[in-house]
């Protein structure tokens, strides 16, 4: 039995335009294919510059692809992001695909477990049990319960990377972006994240992600996919 | 999911000087939309315009009412478009004090959109008066006092709680946090996106400050010279701005 296709990149390129900087063009992606699907965790690797992380932003529809396609499976039919409208996007990124960057962009004055919670919430769930998953996800990612009241905007690194973790992990989403998450954390909670991924691979989601770190990198990998710069190739 | 608000081609002249110029969006039910720009780009005539506040020169603004039916706003008579405003719109005004009513108290400047609703009950218009003041963080035993004693930023919390205790299903917004400092500019922020969520208004806002559209608003619309330049997803706009003129507004911004 071969597991189901979730995503599927199809001649994929992008470069910016810098109409500030003498026109200068920045060419990042050029005709990318990549296919993942459900239950597996495909890792980037490649030096700095490679493009993982414009290759993550593309794919989220947070950079527009200058050519090619990204479909999405959403709702078992088939959309192609890069001509997706903009509600759909927002639906995609609403039930779909997931998105966990290194940063937590904080919204002042919103205390942590509510930050957690929100997406929950936007899903559709009474904020009773949204406020009590998110209870849950902070306490296995060891936050601790005292800051759990308070904006995450004075935490250290490490404490605001597992609250963008525990808010971008709470929904179960079939397709996860990760761009780094655990840059910042110790053995422990790396550990804890290489669970919540392994358990989310169990439950079917399709994981792609960049990983520094080559023991997290083994935990979580199924599959390395290698990228290289372009002007340097 | 159903449209609320279709804007098509609307422009807005001042004689022979472009206000706002061929227009288009749709706007959901839920969504806030931001339209930003620098001054002088056409965003609050667009407003105006999309509001009824301004007659368009051409093109339409058609609105879906609470029964469902379309509404064809620019043809609407003065009664029916004052209605609208009363039952179903809010506007809130850059300059608090262009917004309230600065003789009466903070009490009545919140009950009276209610009074022209029909409600009559002196206690119960207190009553929401009062739980109103509190949720826009303002100290309910203030209730009686005019507003002209308040900071700027009182007032404008003031202003959104006028505007939104009649539960609107639109409200219009021209850079309600505009002329405030900054630490009361994220209040007033947290506060709007609170309310916005938990109301589920849908919204149309109109700032220059692409900050307050990233935290704000799911979709942007870039102005310049009173033309539409980019329009799409904020996150999209503000990370990979494609026109000329929205890579200048993104590289302009100070980052802390």
């Amino acid at each position: 039995m071969t597991a189901a296709l979730m995503l599927e990149l199809r001649d994929l390129s992008k470069s910016f335009e810098l109409h500030h900087q003498h026109g200068a063009r920045l060419n990042v992606l050029r005709g990318l294919d990549l296919r993942l699907h459900a239950g597996e965790c495909v890792v980037l690797s490649g030096a700095s510059g490679a493009g993982k992380s414009t290759l993550l932003r593309v794919i989220y529809a947070n950079y527009r692809p200058s050519l090619g396609a990204v479909h999405v499976r959403h709702d078992g039919r088939w959309l192609d992001l890069a001509k997706a409208t903009p509600h759909e996007v927002l639906d995609v990124r609403r039930r779909t695909l997931g998105y966990v960057s290194q940063f937590l962009r904080v919204i002042p004055r919103v205390p942590a477990l509510d930050i957690v919670a929100e997406p929950l919430l936007q899903a559709g769930a009474s904020p009773q049990l949204a406020r009590q998953r998110a209870s849950e996800m902070l306490h296995r990612l060891n936050v601790p319960e005292r800051l759990w009241s308070l904006p995450p905007g004075t935490f250290s690194g490490g404490e605001q990377q597992r609250v963008n973790i525990a808010r971008g992990l709470i929904v179960p989403r079939p397709i996860l972006l990760l761009d780094e998450p655990t840059a910042s954390l110790d053995a422990t909670n790396r550990a804890v994240v290489a669970e919540l991924l392994t358990e989310a691979r169990a439950a079917g989601s399709a994981v792609l992600g960049i990983f520094h770190d080559e023991d997290m990198r083994d935990q979580v990998a199924t599959r390395l996919f290698p990228m290289q710069a372009l002007e340097a190739a | 999911m159903s449209v609320l608000l279709k804007v098509r081609n609307l422009s807005r002249h001042y004689g022979t000087r472009v206000g706002c110029e061929d227009v288009s969006f749709d706007l959901h039910p839920g969504e806030l939309l931001c339209i930003v720009g620098e001054s002088g780009s056409g965003k609050s005539t667009l407003l105006n315009t999309v509001a009824a506040q301004l007659a368009p020169t051409s093109g339409s603004v058609s609105y879906r009412q609470r029964d469902g039916q379309w509404l064809s706003v620019n043809a609407l008579s003065e009664a029916d478009r004052r209605r609208l405003a009363r039952e179903e719109w809010g506007f809130v005004t850059q300059n608090p004090r262009d917004g309230l009513r600065l003789n009466v108290s903070a009490g009545a400047n919140v009950a009276e959109r209610l009074m022209a609703l029909g409600m009559r009950n002196y206690s119960q218009l207190r009553g929401i008066a009062r739980s109103w003041l509190e949720r826009v963080e303002i100290d309910p035993e203030r209730i009686d006092d005019a507003p002209t004693g308040f900071s700027g930023g009182m007032q404008q919390r003031l202003q959104i709680a006028r505007t939104l205790v009649t539960q609107p299903r639109l409200v219009f917004m021209d850079e309600p946090t505009a002329g405030l400092d900054v630490s009361v500019q994220a209040r007033i922020l947290d506060l709007l996106r609170r309310l916005v969520n938990e109301l589920g208004l849908a919204a149309v806002m109109v700032t220059h400050d692409l900050a307050v559209a990233r935290l704000l608003a799911a979709r942007t619309i870039v102005m310049q010279r009173g033309r539409v330049v980019e329009t799409g997803l904020t996150d999209q706009i503000l990370d990979d701005p494609q026109h000329p003129y929205t890579q200048l507004l993104v590289s302009s911004v100070l980052t802390t």
